[in-house]
């Protein structure tokens, strides 16, 4: 038998292997009978505390998490710190122990520097699930992906994905590469030369291609994954104007058309219409963005239910 | 958990026939019980409740000419020992796709024995709605003795008085190789 997610932690794809995707992935769809339910509230964890510990500005995710737990009947506290101790010169080792001492059982936390979740984990008792650390992961972010990939396609292995956009600072592009390419995908990315490394391939071992046209990298996909363009790196003069990145990498519905027919658009959100995604594509019934928000509540109901399960869970390997 | 392999059969209580036997008589006390299989909603408890729920359902439309209404449950999100099994154990799906309000449910299991399947498995229920009655149909009754809570069964394919160090296993064709139950025993 394939060996199940029995982690504590959740702090990357990179150190996952196949098997525990899938399992993640499998629990998710038993739990996604839940939320259509009319009480959407199942008992498991009862008792059970988690902190949402943002450094960073986030609504969506944030929200699903919050909503995850709450469904899960686990007491979620949201705490956003990009204005209070932090600010007042606290470290984040000391807030991470000040957190520990109140003895929650799961710190759900996003950073803008990589690696926070990995050095929170080496010092708390809860189990800590990576809710986005500057470009390196966005675990949950790509399970989702993942999940509505699965719903619509029925697989993952054999499909080729285009990822598109600022490749360089993106978490989701990196935890994406790695969950798409140890499930069998093979991925394409592509975007302005200043934000697609060049050598970019080496990421992972194989299935990985960095291609220098939008095109080449839409034709034939299966599936079209867009990234933000983030707005505010604007005057980081990684691209001349926005405008000028709309024309030569949004998507729009010709570019799309290189796609294969039954071709999915995925979008990790927020989305910026007229720029990275031609509104009317953005609209269109190929456009599974509203799917992703509804499988990512679904995806961390998993994610905190194997997480905080059990006296014995395996401490993750915190060197990923 | 329990390494199934490793047990051994010390005798064998029910054979594919009297299975099958067990399973008819269970479809016919329950439409009389019901006066029928009009509001029947015969749910089975993963995993061994969901085949036997089917072969039930199959029975009573042969008898009634009416298919009763059909689902199932996976107790695990409900399970009362959570925080001791270690690390949490593999959720599968709940399928009640009807709605259960007014019907009567009869939830189908192989084995009864401490009772606490049965409770989770009626949390569940109501959380789904709010049924005119719940039965309980078991393949095997281990006897009162050891219930851990006041729950017993309407309708009893057998009743096994068992030592609590013994297993019973119910294998099914589309679990096992074979169709039985028999009682185990840690080597």
């Amino acid at each position: 038998m394939e060996k199940p997610f029995r982690r504590r932690d959740l702090l990357g794809i990179r150190s996952l292997s196949a098997a525990e995707i899938n399992g993640i992935l499998d629990t998710a769809e038993s739990f996604s009978e839940i939320n259509a339910r009319e009480i959407k509230k199942v008992p498991t964890l009862r008792g059970k505390t988690v902190i949402n510990l943002f450094f960073e500005n986030s609504t969506r995710t944030r929200t699903s998490f919050e909503l995850a737990a709450k469904r899960l009947s686990a007491d979620a506290v949201n705490i956003s710190i990009s204005s209070s101790s932090v600010s007042k010169g606290e470290t984040l080792l000391d807030t991470a122990l000040n957190l520990d001492a109140m003895q929650p059982d799961c710190i759900v936390v996003r950073h803008s520097s990589a690696g926070v979740p990995h050095q929170l984990a080496k010092v708390s008792k809860a189990a800590v699930v990576n809710a986005g650390d500057g470009a390196n992961e966005h675990p949950t972010q790509a399970l989702l992906d993942a999940m509505t990939i699965r719903e619509h396609k029925k697989k993952i292995k054999g499909l080729n994905v285009a990822i598109v956009g600022d490749i360089i600072h993106s978490r989701v592009a990196r935890s994406n590469i790695h969950l798409l390419t140890k499930l069998g995908a093979k991925v394409k990315v592509a975007g302005p030369g200043t934000l697609v490394p060049s050598d970019f391939q080496h990421l992972v071992e194989k299935d990985l291609e960095v291609c220098n046209h939008v095109e080449d990298a839409i034709r034939g996909a299966d599936v079209v994954m867009i990234l933000r363009i983030q707005r505010e790196r604007q005057d980081s003069a990684y691209f001349p104007t926005l405008r000028e990145y709309s024309i030569h990498y949004g998507l729009t519905n010709d570019r799309l058309n290189l796609a294969k027919k039954d071709a999915i658009v995925l979008h990790p959100g927020p989305m910026n219409r007229g720029i990275e995604i031609a509104s009317d594509v953005a609209d269109s019934s190929r456009s599974l963005i509203l799917d992703q928000v509804k499988y990512g509540v679904t995806v961390r109901m998993a994610v905190l239910y194997l997480a905080t399960g059990g006296a014995t869970a395996d401490r993750s390997d915190t060197n990923n | 958990m329990t390494d199934e392999n490793s047990l051994v059969e010390k005798s064998r209580i029910m054979d594919s026939a009297r299975m099958k036997r067990a399973v008819s008589r269970l479809a016919s006390e329950i439409v009389e019980e019901n006066h029928g299989a009009k509001e029947l909603y015969i749910v089975g408890i993963r995993r061994r409740g969901v085949p036997l729920a089917e072969r039930i359902v199959d029975k009573i439309e042969s008898l009634e000419g009416v298919r009763p209404l059909y689902g199932i449950i996976d107790i695990t999100l409900y399970r009362d020992d959570l925080s001791t099994v270690g690390a949490n154990p593999v959720v599968n799906r709940t399928e009640l796709n009807e709605d259960i309000d007014g019907k009567i449910i009869v939830l189908v299991d192989d084995v009864l024995y401490t009772g606490r399947t049965i409770r989770a498995a009626m949390d569940q229920l109501m959380d789904f709605g709010r049924p005119k009655k719940v039965q309980l149909a078991v393949l095997i009754d281990r006897g009162r003795e050891h219930r851990e809570l006041p729950i017993q069964a309407d309708f009893v394919g057998k009743l096994v008085p068992t030592k609590q160090a013994e297993i019973i296993r119910v294998m099914l064709k589309e679990y096992d190789d074979i169709e039985a139950v028999g009682i185990f025993e840690r080597p």
